[in-house]
């Protein structure tokens, strides 16, 4: 069991990307076409020279991922965890030899199955059956490996009467059942997983989870990416955090999750710290500030008045801008949206800096860490998001008469309980 | 199924796959259910199916044979119908015009493959090659046709048909990988091919027999690597009406054998980046 069968050593992977530079205006057909030839002109150049043509005019190396090391035993599953971009698919994608590194070495031992995608290589032509056998191949399976577990695909699947349609005609959540049925069925030493149980309805997930557990406790290795904390806290024993390309730690899955929760939590709310691209609109997000009984606050108590503080900067006056806030829980699921759209238009915003208050009379939100994306429209354009825009806590607090919260649910709905006897119901039926 | 040590496995930047031929084979059974797939998808959802491989060879037979045997009037071989002439050249140039042409698209439509499993990606053009055969197999039926309504029974040599065919099928492998291996990277290959598909046919012996070429042009005539299959397909069909000339059959030879190192070459060489730039 203590064997070795993925050790990676100084795992680096770099693109190049262009960006534009500072655009120059075009005032002049001339101009447009001279700057296109030069265009032209300049790439092919690099063609010619065998270098890669980007567009752009200044060309950046990008360190997807720098200097990952980390041995994974026989039976180890280990959840891969980190924010966007931290380059966990990178190092999925190395693993299971679709790009190779740009320095550092991966010593595999093992039959390696990776699964980045649900059904992949899915022809919509063809039925059910044959994407079945499609599938498997591309995945890695031999035909015999497919006849043998067909049955037990299909039947997990839950797809036997469509078996002979077209993938094209099925609904998309048929669509996912299959396709993570034949994936589920892959046996091999090594397993790799990206993403993939965020698929279907709940219950599917269900069955998803159980499957991966299984797998799991089969004694193969697994390699595991996802923003579902739930489901990595239940599935790995072990945590790698990734942040923007460094390995941030590699410890229990416990300690890792609270570490990635941490990376999350450092949180303020003024636009220098957004990690966003610069924006180009004449209008723009500033910052955002959460208050809650007249101060600015990252905890808010169940029940009580929140405010969310949106700054911007405009620097003419805009007419009909829409604000959306996105509230989302730990598990990445949003649980409200909260936008100008459904109450008034902003009609006009005036040249200068200022400021939109969204009141929540009352945050009847489960108590938990909730984090805050930003978007402004300017009549159907998107002018301005940021996906982590600011964080706060829900911090439990008495609501009723004897202080008792629910133990589970997203939201705390208002309610009242009434009750009724029989003779009280049958007064109300003679009146 | 076997030890974990068989299956040691470096990842290193440009590192050559010294297994990458084995490999190959491993992944034998993804190459004929991509194949199958490509065949099995190709006339769905039309309404006359496959008679689009029988219409289309026909039609552009009839107008070569009016073009260039009634109206230019060039000899056709031995005593052979000039019909059967133009056949016997278009059913090797269509087979190798599909095959180039879904050989070259082969990788961008199968993108999503690419950037998201690993197998030696040698598979995906090579697989979809094999739809063009299936279509040539149909075409023969037109064949059979056209020699019994001229009551024109084919020789021995036509044993050899085969050996002919999968010759066009390589012919166009070698620039099929290498304008798909370009194509990932810059989408302007694509292009090429409806240009080669045309001018390709009016420089190769399609709708005309090889003996009308003077014999000072005969070398660089044969440069081209079709020709080589088109008259090795007359060669079989026509029972001794036409001849091979042996040393024009050598050089095209040669040059389909150096394109289509030139094509692994370059894709082979591409290959690591594919996923990275498709």
């Amino acid at each position: 069991m203590s064997e070795i069968v993925i050790r990676s050593e100084g795992l680096g992977k770099s693109y190049f990307i262009g960006h534009e530079g500072s655009r120059e205006k075009y005032t002049t057909l001339r101009d447009v076409i001279a700057r296109q030839a030069r265009q032209v002109w300049q790439s092919s150049r690099r063609a010619w020279r065998g270098q890669a043509v980007i567009a752009g005019r200044d060309i950046e190396e990008f360190w997807a991922l720098r200097d990952v090391s980390f041995e994974i035993k026989q039976g180890e599953v280990v959840g891969i965890i980190g924010r966007n971009g931290a380059g966990k698919s990178t190092v999925l994608k190395i693993l299971s030899r679709i790009t190779e590194p740009t320095e550092g070495r991966v010593t595999l031992r093992g039959r390696v199955a990776s699964l980045l995608e649900v059904g992949t290589g899915f022809h919509p032509e063809l039925t059910g059956r044959e994407n079945i056998f499609l599938n498997g191949a591309i995945l890695g399976m031999t035909r015999a490996e497919i006849k043998r577990k067909f049955d037990e695909i299909v039947a997990f699947a839950e797809a036997d009467k469509f078996l002979d349609t077209p993938v094209k005609r099925y609904s998309s959540g048929m669509n996912i059942r299959l396709a993570f049925s034949v994936a589920a069925h892959l046996e091999p030493e090594i397993l790799l997983v990206d993403e993939v149980l965020a698929v279907g309805d709940a219950q599917f997930q269900k069955k998803c989870l159980g499957k991966m557990r299984a797998v799991a406790s089969s004694g193969r290795t697994v390699l595991f990416v996802s923003h579902n904390m739930a489901a990595v806290d239940a599935l790995c024993s072990r945590g790698i955090v990734l942040q923007s390309g460094d390995v941030l730690c590699d410890c229990s899955i416990r300690d890792a999750v609270s570490h990635y929760l941490s990376t999350i939590r450092s949180t303020t709310c003024e636009a220098e710290v957004w990690d966003r691209d610069f924006v180009a609109s004449s209008v723009r997000l500033a910052g955002l500030t959460v208050l809650s009984r007249n101060v600015p606050t990252n905890g808010v108590l169940v029940g009580d008045e929140a405010i969310f503080r949106i700054a911007y900067v405009a620097d003419v006056p805009h007419r009909q801008c829409h604000f959306r806030i996105k509230v989302v829980n730990a598990f990445d699921q949003v649980v409200a949206k909260l936008m100008t759209d459904t109450c008034e238009d902003v009609d006009e915003l005036p040249n200068g800096a200022g400021h939109i208050d969204c009141v929540v009379p009352a945050m009847n939100l489960m108590p938990g860490e909730y984090r805050l994306s930003l978007a402004l429209k300017v009549g159907h354009d998107r002018v301005d998001f940021v996906a982590d825009a600011g964080r706060f806590q829900v911090i439990p607090a008495a609501m009723s008469a004897n202080g008792k919260l629910p133990d589970e649910g997203i939201c705390i709905l208002p309610c009242q309980w009434r009750q009724r006897s029989a003779s009280s119901a049958r007064q109300a039926a003679i009146v | 199924m076997s030890t974990a040590a068989e299956h040691l496995l470096i990842l290193e930047p440009g590192r050559a796959e010294r297994n990458y031929w084995r490999d190959l084979y491993r992944y034998r059974e993804l190459f004929y259910i991509l194949a199958w797939r490509d065949i099995a998808v190709r006339y769905k959802q039309t309404v006359i199916g496959v008679a689009w491989a029988l219409i289309r060879p026909f039609l552009t037979m009839v107008i070569f044979t009016v073009v260039f045997g009634r109206l230019a009037k060039l000899p056709t071989d031995g005593d052979a119908p000039y019909a059967l002439l133009v056949l016997a050249g278009m059913l090797p140039w269509t087979l190798f015009s599909t095959a180039l042409n879904e050989a070259a698209t082969s990788l961008t439509t199968n993108e999503k493959l690419i950037s998201k499993v690993y197998f030696p990606r040698l598979i995906v053009p090579t697989a979809a090659v094999i739809v063009a055969f299936v279509d040539m197999a149909i075409s023969l039926l037109l064949l059979v046709g056209v020699m019994a309504y001229y009551q024109f029974m084919p020789g021995w040599q036509i044993v050899l048909l085969p050996v002919f065919a999968i010759l066009a099928v390589l012919a166009s492998l070698g620039p099929g990988l290498y304008i798909t291996a370009l194509n990932v990277k810059y989408r302007d290959f694509r292009y090429i091919i409806p240009f080669i598909a045309q001018f390709g046919l009016y420089v190769s012996p399609v709708g005309f027999s090889s003996n009308v070429i003077p014999e000072q042009w005969r070398l660089v005539y044969s440069l081209n690597p079709i020709v080589c299959v088109i008259d090795g397909f007359r060669w079989c069909l026509l029972a001794g009406n036409a001849t091979l000339d042996l040393h024009s059959m050598a050089v095209s030879f040669a040059m389909l054998l150096f394109l289509l190192w030139l094509g692994v070459r370059k894709f082979r060489s591409m290959e690591r980046s594919f996923a990275d730039i498709i």
